[in-house]
């Protein structure tokens, strides 16, 4: 099997995420490339052959000339499969790609067998195998799902350019906004996801925390609607704790929450839904109602 | 100026899912359904720019399945769209993000939208794939993930969330197609006066069928419940009983109890 892997930059720098579309090409075996549109200052070790664009001459965002370069780079290698990290970066351009070649994509692919790939589906409650017609495909691997493996040797540079018209100007990236909360640092993190069902009740998550002698975390809907400010999100688009103790209350583990709380020490869910994803990785999954549990277990506590 | 808003109607989340008969998807009996939380968010943002226009574009809203999905489409109207496109497909499960966006995009070339505005992705299947292979086919730019959204004189300017709370700005002249991520905007509540008025809005029909027959370019199987990979153990019974078990565990179990 031969394939193109589609690496990522950010403010010239080449993301650590590279790494396991290493990984992932080592555990399904075959001839790999690379595609990088970045810079020549940071390029990885590698064994093979890279088609290197210059990140200053195009942007590191800009989806029409990517695709075009990234094109040529797949009439070069013929690959049969094309593989992306599903971030924002890979699922902005997958589908570009895929649509161009009219070829399968696959979606945050977690595992593969055979000419199937493994992916979650319903919010990560349920998984389902999805195998390609074509004999080309795109697919984007799940952030984590495999391991990230340093590539060796001097890869064979080939740098790739055009002439294609942007459709989109690249204004420049926002730093994230700076955190008012450590959460990073705390030995105990409480969360409160939506199945609090109000923002009053935040204070009785809050309570627990305070009985605990730990931190105030939080799922994204909690605070997208304005519950609770972004600082105490938990996940990929927040932050990622390790904690001795996580309690996660009402809370249903998503994928993307997952990622920013899974290497806890030890993980306590409270979920009315005996079926979350969250018993995935919880060490005790306690099937309640949060409402009731939570203020029990806090007064118990004090 | 015209707008398109393309929603999907998805169970809801907490539901118990069982396999369909042939274990491509789930089976849809029992399960309540409602609007994709992420096309919540491009509702909302298509009905912010009417406004912020003066009332001028036109908004409308399109949703593909079975009779269903109508009451998404109502909910979309009753929150400010002006008409609405139902394709009927009644095999809509089995179709994938390809020929999803192949019906859209044939249906949407006709009429030569301004803005299209999508979820990013859907909660049920989570491809992130048709919007953006909607404006492929259309030939028209795109940008994904959009935590931010400002438009004037036939520019949008997207902020894109990337990872770790760093975000990207991006400029792009419409036509464009956009894809909206979770809070984007606060999606409005339908009142009732509005979900009155929404009962007079056109709703019209199209066949999936005669839009576009694209065979699929995947097929789906083993749809299932993951093997739980865990050693965790799962409680249940009174509060009280609960609360006492739990605090036994960690005290064994970890350092933070003494
Ligand atoms: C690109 C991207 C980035 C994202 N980044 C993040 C991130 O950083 N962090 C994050 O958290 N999410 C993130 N999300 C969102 C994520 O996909 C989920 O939507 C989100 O994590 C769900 O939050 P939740 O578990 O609180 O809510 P839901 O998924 O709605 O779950 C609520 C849970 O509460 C339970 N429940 C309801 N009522 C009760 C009750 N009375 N008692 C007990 N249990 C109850 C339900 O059974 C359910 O399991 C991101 C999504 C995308 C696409």
């Amino acid at each position: 099997m031969k394939l193109l892997l589609v690496g990522e930059y950010r403010e010239g720098r080449l993301l650590d995420t590279s790494a396991e579309l290493f990984g992932f090409a080592a555990a399904i075996g075959g001839d790999a490339s690379i595609f990088l549109v970045g810079s020549a200052e940071d390029v990885p070790a590698f064994s093979g052959a890279l088609y290197l664009v210059d990140a200053g001459l195009y942007g590191e965002y800009n989806p029409e000339v990517h695709k075009q370069l990234l094109l040529k780079a797949v009439e070069e290698v013929n690959p049969d499969l094309i593989v992306f990290i599903h971030s924002s970066y890979g699922w902005d351009l997958a589908p570009r790609v895929a649509a161009s070649l009219k070829v399968a994509q696959v979606s945050e692919v977690i595992g593969f067998a055979d000419n199937a790939y493994e992916v979650g589906c319903c919010n990560a409650k349920m998984h389902r195998n999805v195998t390609p017609s074509t004999s080309k495909a795109v697919i984007t691997i799940q952030a984590g799902a495999f391991p990230a493996l340093q590539s060796e040797g001097t890869p064979l540079v080939k740098v790739l350019s055009t002439d294609v018209a942007s459709t989109t100007e690249f204004l420049g990236y926002e730093p994230a906004e700076a955190k008012d909360v450590n959460l990073a640092k705390a030995e105990i993190v409480v969360s409160a996801g939506r199945g609090i069902g109000k923002k009053e009740n935040i204070e009785v998550i809050r309570s627990l925390a305070k009985a605990f002698g730990g931190e105030l975390g939080a799922s994204r809907p909690v605070v997208d609607a304005g519950w609770i400010d972004h600082g105490h999100q938990v996940g990929s688009t927040g932050q990622t704790v390790a904690p001795k103790l996580y309690v996660a209350c009402g809370i249903s583990g998503s994928i993307q929450h997952l990622a920013g709380m899974k290497k806890s020490g030890f993980i306590l869910a409270i979920n009315k839904d005996k079926d979350a994803p969250i018993g995935e990785v919880a060490d005790v999954l306690v099937v309640a109602d949060v409402l009731q549990f939570v203020p029990a277990l806090t007064a118990k506590l004090s | 100026m015209k707008i398109l808003v393309c929603i999907k109607q998805v169970p809801d989340m907490e539901s118990h899912f069982r396999p369909n008969g042939s274990a491509t998807w789930f089976d849809e009996s029992d399960l309540a359904f409602r609007m994709n939380e992420y096309d919540e968010y491009a509702v909302e943002e298509a009905v912010k720019l009417k406004e912020q226009l003066g009332g001028e574009p036109e908004i409308t809203v399109l949703s593909i399945g079975p009779d269903r999905v109508i009451e998404a489409i109502k909910k979309a109207l009753a929150i400010g769209c002006d008409r609405a496109v139902h394709i009927n497909e009644s095999a809509v499960a089995s179709k994938e993000p390809w020929q999803i966006a192949s019906i859209i995009a044939a249906y949407a070339r006709s009429i030569q939208f301004d803005l299209v505005f999508t979820g990013m992705q859907s909660q049920d299947r989570g491809s992130a794939q048709v919007g953006v292979l909607v404006a492929e086919l259309l030939g028209i730019p795109s940008t994904t993930t959009l935590v931010g959204f400002a438009y004037a004189d036939g520019v949008v300017t997207a902020t894109r969330e990337l990872e770790g709370g760093v975000k990207g700005k991006v400029r792009l002249k419409t036509p464009a197609l956009v894809t909206c991520q979770l809070g984007l905007n606060s999606p409005r509540y339908p009142t009732l006066p509005n979900i009155m008025k929404a009962r007079k809005k056109e709703i019209t029909t199209f066949q999936a069928g005669d839009l576009s027959s694209e065979p699929p370019l995947t097929g789906s199987s083993s749809f299932r419940h993951p093997e739980k990979k865990g050693s965790g153990v799962v409680l249940e019974g009174s509060v009280d009983e609960l609360v006492e078990k739990v605090i036994v565990i960690l005290k064994d179990k970890t350092a933070v109890l003494r």
